[in-house]
């Protein structure tokens, strides 16, 4: 039983950095109706500008990370945004969705050839070790992940549920045309949801690098478990992100415990289609129709 | 009558001069080309491998060259695809490199050695899978020890001094790790150490967690890792919080500088065979190890020296033979003993067996304080 409990415990910590990642794909969605292929490279890049800082800047760690990170959010949330988001949105959404494949595609080989191919070593906020919780034997990072990622998520719900920006952001992410009518500054607000797009990746990177190690390819796999992530909790739920991602996390953890490594993409790509044939709005999603 | 004005003449004896002095100029070089991981899952190996390679060609040419000759070195990244290998390898062929350096991944050799072979021209490698040098390729050969000659040396370590008779073995899942695992088990086998628990994990795995708290409730007295530089470095990192305090012992890239960088504090402890160290006690190493640092500002591992070596065995052949012929170093390199004597850039005395197979001195370890700490020195197999 303690050895089940480790396992969840390690799952959910993993699932909280997929389901950070997996919020990405649902505010995009709600804000451009596509899908933000180069999400995992979001996650992976952040960590690499913070090394960047650090090795070719001299700046300490704790400055890196400030820089690293307002120049993450200011380029790939606004930047985002104005250079590849309002241009593309025009000729539709798959022209846009082609788009993030192709950043996803520059991020990756820019970190390759501008820093370093090889994985390099991101110092952890936390301490290491395990401690001793009614018996499980619980690693102190993975509960540091888990509260650092649902203190995160709980704020970006109270900003988005309590607050007069937060409900503007909700409004125009229901009805943009309603919410331009009704005064709604929706230009401001949909920037805004690709600068917390940005943050949120900033804080996932942060909390995975230590654990993955800072490569160039890292997004490959946090980009392809955050989708499937977003898929089985809802596209267009932020509480189906967390869910989803932390679903995922668990089975993929319980996958890798007790059938196999070598399964373990398997079993949640596995769970991906049950849920699409059976609940395509996702566990917790929201049932959409469109007037086609 | 065609009239020639000063221009014209001038123009006419500097391309003379070209075509007189070019070729000749072109035959003083000799083209080398390596195909490496420089990107992928082996891009830590295959850099290592290429920065050794760099160092090698540079004393080379600083002291002359072969025969007289500079190198030019040429890198190609396969990507650590066996696909792009095998084109890459085509591809140097074609170009007219002398020998083929590379690549280090052993899937990415067994996928690309054939090419090489039919053009009759020497592959030197860096990998380790026993099964490369079984096959019967006389082009082929290693720049380490095969995993055939280092597992029972393992293997024996694990008996006798960790004590060890039930071990848990966390392996890749590709042609190294397969090869290596295969290796060892009838090692163990043969000295009683019954393997209680067999973990396979995959090329490129991020999240090691589930791995060690298996290992950490399985009821082992030592844990085997043979996995391949990013992947041992995240098992470590793994393995330190979730509080396995089990003996980690591996073969070589456990305990390599790059593993130890990466892991920081989770690679104390950490003990096993190293084929190749730059702090062996072998002063030829600790120098290597130190023009290293010194030149690309990071620690050499084992791949750093084998790369080193391979750029030296060829060297060493064609000088023997006093002639470029491709087919030749091959045939050279075979059977052949290399000392620092004969070639000061070996660094440690080479035998190359028959059937592209190395035996040499190698090393048991253990990581302290962030260090690699040689414990004893091995003889060679057949000394």
């Amino acid at each position: 039983m303690a050895e089940l409990v480790a396992y969840i415990v390690a799952g959910l910590a993993t699932g909280a950095i997929y389901a950070l990642a997996a919020i990405g794909f649902t505010l995009v969605w709600q804000t451009s109706q596509t899908i933000n292929f180069a999400q995992g490279e979001y996650v992976m890049l952040p960590a690499i500008l913070i090394l960047a800082g650090v090795s070719f800047f001299g700046l300490p760690l704790w400055a890196a990370a400030l820089l690293g990170g307002l120049v993450f959010v200011a380029v790939f949330g606004a930047g985002f945004k104005i250079a590849v988001v309002d241009p593309m949105i025009r000729h539709g959404v798959l022209p846009l969705a082609i788009a993030t494949m192709a950043l996803a595609i520059i991020m990756k080989e820019g970190a390759k050839d501008f820093f370093s191919s090889e994985a390099q070593t991101f110092p952890s906020p936390f301490p290491a070790g395990a401690v001793d919780i009614l018996g499980v034997s619980l690693s102190i990072q993975h509960i540091a992940i888990i509260a650092v990622a649902f203190i995160a998520i709980g704020m970006l719900q109270w900003f988005v549920s309590r607050t007069r920006t937060g409900r503007q952001m909700q409004a125009t992410a229901q009805n943009p045309g309603v919410a331009l009518i009704l005064g709604i500054p929706v230009a401001r607000m949909v920037m805004l949801t690709f600068a917390i797009n940005a943050a949120l990746a900033v804080l996932a990177s942060v909390l995975v690098s230590p654990l993955y190690l800072a490569k160039f390819s890292n997004g490959e796999v946090i980009g392809l478990f955050a989708f499937i992530a977003a898929i089985v909790g809802g596209f267009n739920q932020v509480r189906g992100a967390l869910g989803g991602g932390l679903i995922v996390g668990v089975v993929d953890s319980l996958a890798a415990a007790y059938i196999s490594s070598s399964y373990r993409l398997a079993v949640p790509l596995a769970l991906l289609v049950l849920i699409i044939l059976i609940k395509p709005e996702g566990l917790f999603g929201r049932r959409e129709e469109r007037r086609i | 009558m065609t009239r020639f004005t000063r221009a014209g003449v001038l123009a006419l004896a500097t391309t003379l001069a070209f075509a007189v002095v070019g070729p000749a100029t072109a035959q003083e070089r000799v083209k080398l080309i390596n195909v490496v991981e420089l990107s992928g899952a082996g891009a830590t190996a295959g850099t290592q491998w290429r920065n050794g390679i760099d160092l090698a060609v540079a004393d080379i040419n600083a002291r002359g060259g072969i025969l007289g000759r500079q190198i030019d070195m040429v890198h190609y990244d396969t990507q650590t695809n066996p696909g792009n290998t095998r084109a890459a390898v085509q591809r140097a062929i074609d170009e007219g490199t002398y020998s083929v350096l590379g690549p280090v991944f052993s899937g990415p050799i067994g996928a690309s050695m054939q090419i090489a072979q039919r053009a009759e021209i020497a592959q030197i490698v860096g990998g380790e899978a026993a099964g490369l040098t079984r096959q019967g390729n006389q082009f082929l050969f290693r720049t380490s020890l095969s995993q055939a000659a280092a597992m029972p040396k393992l293997a024996t370590y694990l008996k006798e001094t960790v004590k060890a008779n039930r071990i848990a073995i966390v392996w890749v899942n590709n042609d190294f790790g397969k090869g290596g695992r295969d290796a060892m088990l009838p090692e163990l086998q043969q000295r009683g150490i019954q393997v209680a628990l067999d973990v396979s994990t995959e090329q490129g795995q991020a999240d090691f967690t589930a791995d060690a708290i298996r290992i950490r409730n399985a009821n082992v007295d030592a844990v085997f890792v043979y996995l391949n530089e990013d992947e041992s470095a995240r098992f470590l990192l793994a393995a330190r919080q979730q509080n396995v305090g089990k003996p980690m012992i591996g073969e070589t890239t456990l305990l390599g500088a790059r593993v130890i960088q990466l892991a920081g504090e989770a690679a104390n402890g950490a003990r096993g065979h190293v084929g190749l160290s730059i702090d062996a006690p072998v002063p030829a190493f600790q120098d290597f190890g130190r023009r290293y640092q010194a030149r690309f500002g990071i620690a050499s591992d084992h791949n750093g020296l084998k790369g080193y070596m391979a750029v030296h065995m060829i060297k060493w052949a064609t000088e023997r033979m006093g002639r470029f012929d491709r087919k030749g170093v091959a045939d050279t390199l075979r059977g052949a003993t290399i000392t620092p004597q004969m070639e000061p850039g070996i660094l440690i005395t080479t035998r190359i067996e028959a059937n592209g197979d190395l035996d040499r001195e190698s090393f048991l370890a253990e990581v302290e304080g962030g260090r690699q700490v040689i414990r004893s020195t091995l003889p060679m197999i057949r000394p």
